[in-house]
């Protein structure tokens, strides 16, 4: 098919079904290295069972899945996967609510993630500048030292974005980031991943049509597991198609 | 790096607790030898094996506290390294009586006599040596953890499943251990000891000895776990109880940090069952109940999981209680300790520390990251301001 060099995310006729039902059929999708990818698409198309295979959690029963035009994802599992350089933002903020704000990016900072590294490990300078850094990006430096729990549904979005760019990754996935933000707040969150894409590959799942307006990035619409449409928010949402299947209802 | 490790290991609540177990691991031992009887200070023979017995089970507890509270692994089934490290020093000791047995067998233990053995076993060979024994308390609960937990945490067994198969394993060793062709004493299990590195068992200096050995084992061990706990490695395991899966999002390996965690509690659970052997005089396959597992996480539950503290206090209060219990109502110690059970999941959550820690203001992370211990606390019941239950 598709020639997959020179492509950060390859995904091609990839299928899974779960006791029948299929939850991608013939699924092709490419991200290029710092391109931004918007994902929409009706409840059930297919989104987040896309990003389970992408980081590992799900194998598919048929198809390609390519990292960096060469890695083959589905020979690995999700630690090696996230290893590689691929972060992955949840669907329901997870961050973990017992540990303070500064505790969490240092479990996702890029270190060694070994046993005996993890025991040994403390923070040097530059974890510290890199830390601190990251709590600036995402506006938490203030609450730094509190729980993860004690903060709002948009602030635990925004660490776990933060997470994410701790982790240093290659390729974001990033599952509907803006779910119960204010206003104010999903037009921030478009800049910072807008501002993230300008070095990274960035593939952002979300139903806000105005946040998807707001990235102003290329848009790909599933339904029942496959590519529905392509292009410019405006060429797919004028498709007839789409408007049916998704818009319309 | 190493430094770096002591040093974090030692923050103020750690050093407390290390400094008072080395306090009593003197202060014990004097007040049995060195003040004399009639003193109010003094302490009668039987309270010192009693009390070391307590900081064993205090040992055990928190053994099982850096797997439950910390990493969030129900083990019922941790008495099972408690028993195969009190076998390893039941066997060290079994081979010191030499010929002074009944049968007078220079070699053979006495039951080994009476079930007709020609030769000793393969594996009783060592044991005669002190440090080959001390060794294998280490390392034979360090290797059935190391088994046991590369293969259920590689296969991703997880919550109720996993406590299951670790009561199953406890109760398996119970049957084998019950076996007296396993040659380990059988239904007997091991006594009769008579020294301990040339000491005499029974002579108040040895068990004074031991005591303090006890205490200061369990100091160690509190400097090890704080370490650990206090490590980016600790937050890690924090992380893995509190969401396994996110761990390996970001990269992590949750099997490896369980199954470190988890031999490093065995090898903990080895060494208090060292130390209970000589103190109690006997080791039998009882030891392996599924029973005695259970009784360790209600002590841990009641002092409160995912601190270090809190293990050590339920352990010896709920053990204080079973001996003043056991003495005056003998029938009724089973309901207390299951009504017990019941009342601190209720309405203690947090155990006895949590309500401490109700009583002091809640300052910003050290107060609570201590004492989140893994619930949602949406789900579960609020704690509410109840007095300590009188133990």
């Amino acid at each position: 098919m598709t020639d997959k060099s020179g492509t950060m995310l390859y995904l091609n006729g990839v299928s899974v079904s779960f006791d029948g039902f299929k939850a991608l059929n013939h699924l092709s999708i490419i991200v290029h290295p710092g391109e931004m990818l918007a994902i929409i698409g009706p409840n059930g198309a297919g989104k987040t069972t896309m990003m389970d295979i992408i980081t590992g959690k799900t194998r598919p029963d048929d198809g390609e899945v390519y990292f960096d035009g060469r890695t083959d994802l589905t020979k690995l599992d999700e630690a090696q996967i996230a290893n590689l350089g691929i972060g992955r933002k949840f669907q329901k903020p997870t961050v973990f609510e017992s540990h303070t704000i500064w505790d969490n990016l240092v479990l996702a900072l890029k270190r060694p993630r070994s046993v005996l590294a993890a025991l040994l490990y403390s923070e040097s300078p530059e974890d510290k500048a890199r830390i601190e850094e990251i709590l600036e990006t995402v506006r938490l430096t203030a609450r730094k030292d509190e729980l993860a729990a004690d903060l709002s549904h948009g602030q635990k979005q925004w660490l776990e974005i933060g997470m994410l760019l701790a982790q240093d990754p290659k390729l974001l996935l990033v599952d509907e980031p803006v779910a119960g933000m204010t206003d104010a707040e999903t037009v921030e969150t478009a800049k910072l991943l807008k501002q993230i894409a300008r070095t990274r590959s960035v593939v952002v799942v979300e139903h806000d049509m105005s946040f998807v307006r707001e990235l102003g990035t290329r848009v790909t619409c599933l339904a029942e597991g496959s590519v529905l449409a392509e292009g410019s928010l405006d060429q797919v949402s004028a498709n007839p198609i789409v408007i049916e299947r998704y818009l319309g209802r | 790096m190493i430094t770096q490790m002591l040093f974090r290991a030692l923050d103020r609540k750690a050093i407390w607790l290390v400094v008072a177990l080395v306090f009593i691991a003197v202060a014990i031992p004097v007040a049995n030898l060195a003040i004399p009887e009639g003193n109010p200070l003094h302490l009668p023979n039987y309270m010192v094996p009693l009390l070391g017995k307590y900081l064993n089970y205090a040992l055990l507890a928190l053994a099982l506290d850096l797997v439950w509270g910390y990493c969030g692994i129900l083990s019922l089934g941790h008495a099972a390294f408690f028993a195969l490290g009190a076998y390893a020093m039941g066997m060290y000791l079994m081979r010191q009586i030499g010929a002074r047995g009944v049968y007078a067998n220079p070699v053979l233990p006495d039951f080994m006599v009476f079930l007709n053995y020609q030769d000793l076993p393969w594996f009783w060979h060592g044991f005669d040596l002190w440090w080959f024994a001390f060794l294998m308390v280490l390392f034979v609960p360090g290797l059935l953890a190391f088994a046991f937990g590369w293969f259920a945490f590689r296969s991703r067994v997880t919550g109720v499943y996993l406590s299951i198969i670790t009561q199953a394993m406890t109760y398996a060793l119970l049957l084998a251990f019950f076996r007296n062709d396993l040659g380990l004493g059988g239904n007997n299990g091991l006594t009769d000891f008579k020294d301990i590195l040339g000491f005499n068992v029974q002579a108040a200096t040895t068990r004074a000895g031991l005591f303090a050995a006890s205490a200061l084992a369990l100091a160690l061990a509190v400097i090890i776990c704080s370490a650990i706990v206090n490590s980016k490695l600790g937050k890690v395991m924090v992380a893995v109880r509190d969401g396994e899966s996110r761990t390996r999002f970001l990269g992590w390996r949750p099997e490896n940090v369980k199954l470190f965690a988890f031999v490093v509690s065995a090898v903990l659970a080895g060494i208090a069952g060292a130390l209970y052997t000589p103190q109690v005089g006997i080791i039998n396959p009882g030891e392996f109940d599924p029973a005695n597992s259970i009784e360790a996480v209600i002590w841990v539950a009641v002092g409160g999981r995912g601190t270090l503290i809190g293990p050590i206090i339920g352990a010896v209060l709920v053990n204080a209680g079973k001996s003043v219990f056991t003495g005056a109502f003998p029938d009724f110690w089973l309901y207390c300790l299951g009504g017990l059970f019941i009342f601190v999941t209720l309405f203690m959550p947090k155990g006895i520390v949590g309500l401490f820690q109700k009583l002091k203001p809640r300052k910003g992370k050290e107060a609570s990251s201590a004492a989140e211990a893994g619930e949602d606390p949406s789900t579960l019941p609020q704690p509410k301001p109840v007095p300590e239950p009188a133990e």
